[in-house]
């Protein structure tokens, strides 16, 4: 290509940031092509389901962009975007996927699916974080003649009569070929193909009713199964018994979805750090480490749509070397630190944010902007309290003028410890999503910000160096609590500079009983179980939750391990070496005495469990085999767990009734679904994870943890759906509220209504028409634990015989110990 | 800086959300309610021993009347426990303890209202308050007796699944038998069809509690069709899954129905025994 075909600015992936982006560039008349993979602009916003409400937050945020934006229907929205790009006049490339960026500042190749390529002197990426399905990899794929590979399957109806294979064991891959198989009429030869044994990782409904499809012969199910490679009419696979040869003329693959971090990073750019959350490390003007390529939206960590619009604009502006840009926050910041005194201009501010609290040093100027936006300045007076022991706030505080006081001892005598300015505070409730630790007042006046838990973990997912500093003063902390003893955080020096950090998976052995390693683990996130071989068997001993150490016995006397520690969830430990704890002893002889308490209390307990093998060995193989089914069903990672003791259960769901009828007629518990060993069923219900999944990804931050260690959604949700994908154990639904029901009395006497519970279907939407109201907006409903209901959660209360039981993961797991 | 915080705070849960203790309606609170209970009945025999009323001991001596009041306000309240099973109000109240004092002075009631009567009988309307009474209390006992027994075997016969996955696997089941019904003789279809159109589980009260379905279809067809005949396998083994799941189905049923039907007594005969209870009440004070 010759050189004047050079674009000023290659922008890819036309969501709101990418469009913003391109009419940006329109508008101020640059050479721009906007590269779009599918047929269609903004495709996530495009696959909304139909009618969807797009809503419009943060409201205050004003909108510079040059496409439209508001609240309203997703056709409406996608209508404008429509409208606007063609007004504003943006070149527009639909079906033109990158496959590859390469280059830097004012000499870009971009590599599009086709094989053709595009020069550009920058970059502009705005992908989003759907990512790309993972591609079938076998021989023959995509070759003439071979049968054809398609990675998605908008209408079944649309095959007749050919064989078709599904690879895939996944609910999109099922879901499929139940689909494909439905209709006999349209006589396709419908094959899935499952690489392992069994189809674990797809719902249980549809793996029920996958069987059912296949013994009612219409369609083959080939498990431990992969393909090999591909012939005309053909595919050939790999069984246990070695190869076979299927008729096929089409593959449908259902592989998951790659996220396009793998991508990104093959232009070069370096992102935070490997762990998984972690986003591209960007500069105030959005450009990576790569000179010239810059990341806006949701893969730079701003998944709203407004927010994506205005980065579109801005970034732009950027690039045409506009320094002067006002951020289009300016109002809602002055507006913001207004009121504080003294009274300081936004920027001044920010440099103070900047220049004294350690976790903002390295954030840039806009990023702190940006970090502001979602996060409050405080100003407190003199032994004003900031938050109280057992509170439970995610919420992080940065000290940015005096000091605070956090209380060690109540007392009397009470005891109190300074933190001083520029540290942090309330790192607990973030780091492990528990209550905090202490109450904690300002020492003399004092002004703190506080960031939400979603701006906190941006942070550290940002920046390295944020993180570095968070984890180094959690850890010391949490050393600080586990051990006490009146150390200091020099004592502990020189045990964390040889402290190993480790990641362990669920299951995985930490220590062996028998071995004889002496490092003591301290666990930081997750939870453990402890057990012991008695008589060919593994006996459940201790679950040790997050904040828990383990292998004292052998850094004390140097025994052998007493004990195996598995990991009962994804975990994350801290190695200390027994050497570096030993030497401590000599000058912390308190340590020493408080490890040898702990030691004698669970070496107690221990020998108890010995002993009583023998009287009762059945009843100790039942309370390991209930724990280990508490944990196959999340209790590992739970806060608080509602259980139902079936030996108790009469079946009257009164539990659901009670949970619909005070929380707006929806239930957000499903009694009969759920596993059950030993009559413990665990039913359908919030676990309050202590790292909630479903916070994962949900753009308005809707999603929070509240008082009571809660872990609600509220009114903010958009109705995305995100939270629904992430939950592991399928317990929030998508719903509206259905209109108020006549009174209980007028019920019992006179039978008008639908009664207790949740109304069914067929009143609601009678009585919607009855008084013509249109069905609202569906948004997430899940257990609240009713917060803020006094006498606790409705279900509980509500049963009549005492089956309904709610726990936490220690207490119950200590109980079951007591009935055993 | 660095302050330490004290340890377990990390992790101090909300106890007061949860669930205290683990135990049933009967021994809620360490069998709390059966002790009051117990008491109460003890009193009231022991009064009753030691009052010595002329001409004889009924309901219009001072101990009858103290008896009667006792009796009444209990019958009123135990009546409560309805209400109280429905309206999900806040509050420091849990309604398994409400079942365990409910059963407990329900008992008791039985003795102090005995005690009231004097052991004096007639055909009148006091001593059908009375013998509508015991009905409550018997229907109540035959409810408790119920409570202990059923529930394992409900959840043994669930077995993992939920009432809706049953309807939807035998929704799933009937798809793939009218498919296959498709390439039988006109007899055999007839029979298949007739079993999916057949009901699922007993349509009258007696046909669920007996857990069984008169005349059922599915079992017709399957005792009608030629096992035998190759031609029939695929209907055959979908027929057997159809009946093992119609099983399935009926004992959840009847579990359940059995689980309520006693109530089917008790709540009638609750409402009834108010309205008696009025009549005694009303015509001792006014037509005495
Ligand atoms: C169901 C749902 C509901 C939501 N509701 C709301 C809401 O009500 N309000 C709100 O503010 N936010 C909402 N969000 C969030 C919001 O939609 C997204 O965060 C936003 O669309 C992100 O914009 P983006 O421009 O960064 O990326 P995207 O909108 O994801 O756009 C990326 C585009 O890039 C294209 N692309 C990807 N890879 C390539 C490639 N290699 N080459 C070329 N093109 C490529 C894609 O096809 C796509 O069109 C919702 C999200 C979901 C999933
Ligand atoms: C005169 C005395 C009694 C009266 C008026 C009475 C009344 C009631 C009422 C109105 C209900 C509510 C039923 C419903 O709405 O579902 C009920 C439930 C119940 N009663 Fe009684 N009752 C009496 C005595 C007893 C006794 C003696 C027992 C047991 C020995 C008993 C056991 C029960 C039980 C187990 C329930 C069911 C609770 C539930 O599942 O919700 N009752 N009773
Ligand atoms: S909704 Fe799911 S992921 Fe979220 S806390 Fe509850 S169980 Fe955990
Ligand atoms: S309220 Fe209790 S007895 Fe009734 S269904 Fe729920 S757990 Fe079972």
């Amino acid at each position: 290509m010759a050189v004047d075909e050079r674009l000023d600015v290659a922008i890819i992936g036309s969501g709101p940031a990418g469009l913003a982006a391109a009419a940006r560039a329109a508008r101020r008349g640059m050479r721009h092509l906007l590269l779009e993979k599918t047929d269609h602009l903004s495709d996530t916003v495009y696959r909304y389901q139909k009618g969807k409400h797009v809503m419009a937050t943060p409201a205050q945020l004003l909108l510079r962009a040059d496409v439209g934006f508001e609240p309203g229907a997703r056709e409406a929205v996608l209508d404008r975007w429509n409208r606007d790009a063609a007004e504003v006049g943006i070149a527009i490339r639909l079906e033109a996927e990158v496959t590859s960026i390469s280059g830097s500042r004012g000499a870009f190749v971009l590599g599009l699916a086709g094989g053709e390529t595009i020069l550009a002197a920058h970059v502009v990426l705005a992908i989003g974080t759907q990512g790309n399905p993972n591609l079938l990899r076998a021989r023959g794929v995509g070759e003439p003649g071979m049968p054809i590979v398609q990675y998605t399957l908008d209408d079944p109806g649309e095959y007749v009569d050919s064989h078709i294979i599904v690879v895939g064991s996944g609910d999109a891959g099922i879901e499929n070929a139940l689909g494909l198989a439905a209709d006999p009429v349209q006589g396709n030869h419908v094959t899935i193909l499952n690489r392992s044994a069994d189809f674990a990782r797809a719902k249980d409904a549809n793996v029920k009713a996958l069987f059912a499809a296949r013994d009612a012969g219409r369609l083959t199910v080939l498990t431990e199964t992969s393909p090999n490679r591909l012939e005309p009419g053909h595919m050939v696979v790999d069984t246990r018994d070695g190869e076979a040869r299927l008729r096929c003329d089409r593959v449908i693959a259902r592989l998951g979805s790659a996220p396009p971090r793998a991508f990104v990073e093959q232009a070069g750019v370096a992102f935070a750090s490997a762990a998984r959350e972690a986003f591209p490390t960007l500069s105030p003007t959005y450009e990576t480490s790569v000179p010239g390529l810059y990341i806006i939206g949701a893969l730079a960590g701003y998944p709203l749509i407004k927010h994506c619009l205005n980065q579109g604009h801005d970034v732009i502006e950027f690039i045409a070397g506009n320094t002067e840009l006002k951020p289009a926050d300016e109002p809602i910041l002055e507006q913001r630190l207004g009121g504080l005194s003294p009274a300081r201009s936004v920027a001044e501010w920010i440099a103070l944010f900047r220049r004294e609290v350690s976790i903002f040093r390295h954030v840039s100027p806009l990023q702190m902007r940006e970090l502001l936006l979602d996060a409050r300045v405080r100003q407190f007076a003199p032994g004003e309290t900031v938050f109280v022991k057992n509170d439970v706030g995610a919420s992080l505080f940065a000290i940015a003028e005096g000091e605070v006081e956090v209380e060690i001892a109540a007392g009397p005598p009470r005891r109190t410890a300074i933190i001083e300015t520029g540290s942090i505070v309330g790192e607990v409730g973030l780091i492990s999503g528990r209550r905090r630790g202490a109450t904690v007042r300002a020492h003399g006046p004092a002004t703190l910000v506080e960031l939400p838990r979603n701006a906190a973990l941006r942070l550290i997912g940002t920046v390295p160096q944020a993180r570095a500093e968070v984890d180094r003063i959690t850890t010391t902390r949490l050393l600080l609590q586990i051990f006490q003893s009146g150390l200091s955080a020099e004592d502990l020096a020189p045990i964390l500079a040889s402290a190993e950090q480790q990641t362990v998976r669920a299951g995985e052995r930490i220590i062996a009983e028998g071995d004889t390693d002496d490092s003591l683990v301290v666990i930081r996130r997750g939870s453990c179980v402890v057990e012991k071989e008695l008589g060919g068997r593994q006996v459940f001993l201790n679950y040790l939750p997050a904040g828990s150490y383990f292998g004292e016995m052998a850094v004390i006397d140097g025994s052998r391990r007493t004990a195996t520690v598995r990991a009962a969830i994804r975990s994350e430990l801290l190695r200390l070496e027994g050497r570096e704890f030993r030497a401590l002893f000599e000058t912390r002889p308190e340590l020493r005495a408080r490890m040898l308490a702990d030691m004698a209390a669970r070496r107690s307990l221990t020998a108890f469990i010995e002993q009583e093998k023998h009287r009762f060995g059945s009843a100790i193989d039942l309370y390991s085999e209930t724990a280990a089914f508490l944990m196959e069903n999340g209790i590992g990672e739970a806060t608080d767990m509602l259980l139902i003791d079936e030996r108790l259960c009469v079946g009257c769901d009164n539990c659901e009734k009670a949970c619909a009828d005070s929380h707006d007629g929806l239930s957000r518990l499903d009694r009969e679904a759920g596993r059950t060993f030993a009559y413990l069923h665990v039913p359908t219900s919030c676990r309050h994870c202590e790292h909630p999944h479903c916070m994962t990804d949900c753009p308005p931050n809707a999603i929070q943890r509240g008082a009571d260690g809660e872990v609600s959604i509220n009114e903010s949700c958009i109705g995305c759906g995100n939270c629904v994908r992430y939950c592991p154990y399928g317990v929030i639904r998508m719903d509206a509220p259905p209109p108020p029901k006549p009174g209980l009395l007028s019920w019992m006497l006179l039978g008008r209504g639908p009664g207790p519970g949740e109304p069914p279907k067929a009143w609601v939407k009678a009585e919607r028409k009855a008084r013509g109201e249109a069905e609202p907006a569906k948004k997430a409903v899940k257990c609240d634990m009713c917060a803020g209901k006094a006498g606790g959660p409705a279900c509980v209360r509500a049963c009549p015989t005492g089956a309904a039981l709610r726990v936490s993961p220690e207490a119950f797991l200590a109980l079951a110990r007591g009935g055993a | 800086m660095n302050a330490p915080i004290p340890a377990g705070a990390m992790r101090a849960p909300a106890e007061g959300r949860r669930t205290a203790r683990h135990e049933g309606f009967l021994g809620h609170r360490r069998f709390f309610w059966a002790w009051v209970a117990l008491l109460a009945t003890a009193a009231a025999v022991l009064l009753y021993a030691l009052d010595d009323p002329w001409p004889r001991p009924n309901g219009g001596t001072a101990l009858g009347y103290a008896l009667g009041t006792a009796g009444a306000l209990l019958i009123l309240w135990l009546s409560l426990l309805g209400l109280r099973k429905r309206r999900y109000t806040d509050g420091q109240w849990s309604l398994k303890a409400w079942v365990s004092a409910h059963v407990w002075l329900g008992l008791a009631l039985g003795v102090i209202a005995t005690l009231h009567t004097g052991f004096q009988f007639g055909w009148n309307v006091h001593t059908l308050a009375y013998g509508l009474m015991l009905l409550v209390i018997l229907s109540g006992l035959l409810g408790v007796w119920l409570y202990a027994r059923l529930p394992r075997r409900l959840s043994a016969n669930r077995a993992e699944t939920s009432e809706r996955a049953m309807a939807a696997t035998l929704a799933e089941n009937d798809r793939a038998l009218k498919e296959a019904a498709r390439l039988l003789d006109d007899r055999s279809a007839a029979l298949v069809e007739a079993a999916i159109r057949g009901p699922a589980v007993g349509p009258t009260l007696e046909q669920r509690l007996s857990g069984r379905v008169r005349r059922c279809a599915t079992a017709a067809a399957r005792a009608r069709l030629d096992a035998t005949d190759p031609a029939l396998e695929t209907v055959a083994a979908l027929l057997g899954a159809r009946a093992a799941l119609l099983a399935q189905m009926r004992r959840h049923v009847q579990l359940k129905s059995t689980l309520q039907l006693w109530l089917l007594v008790h709540v009638p005969a609750t409402v009834g025994l108010l309205a008696a209870l009025l009549a005694h009440v009303v015509s001792v004070f006014f037509y005495w």
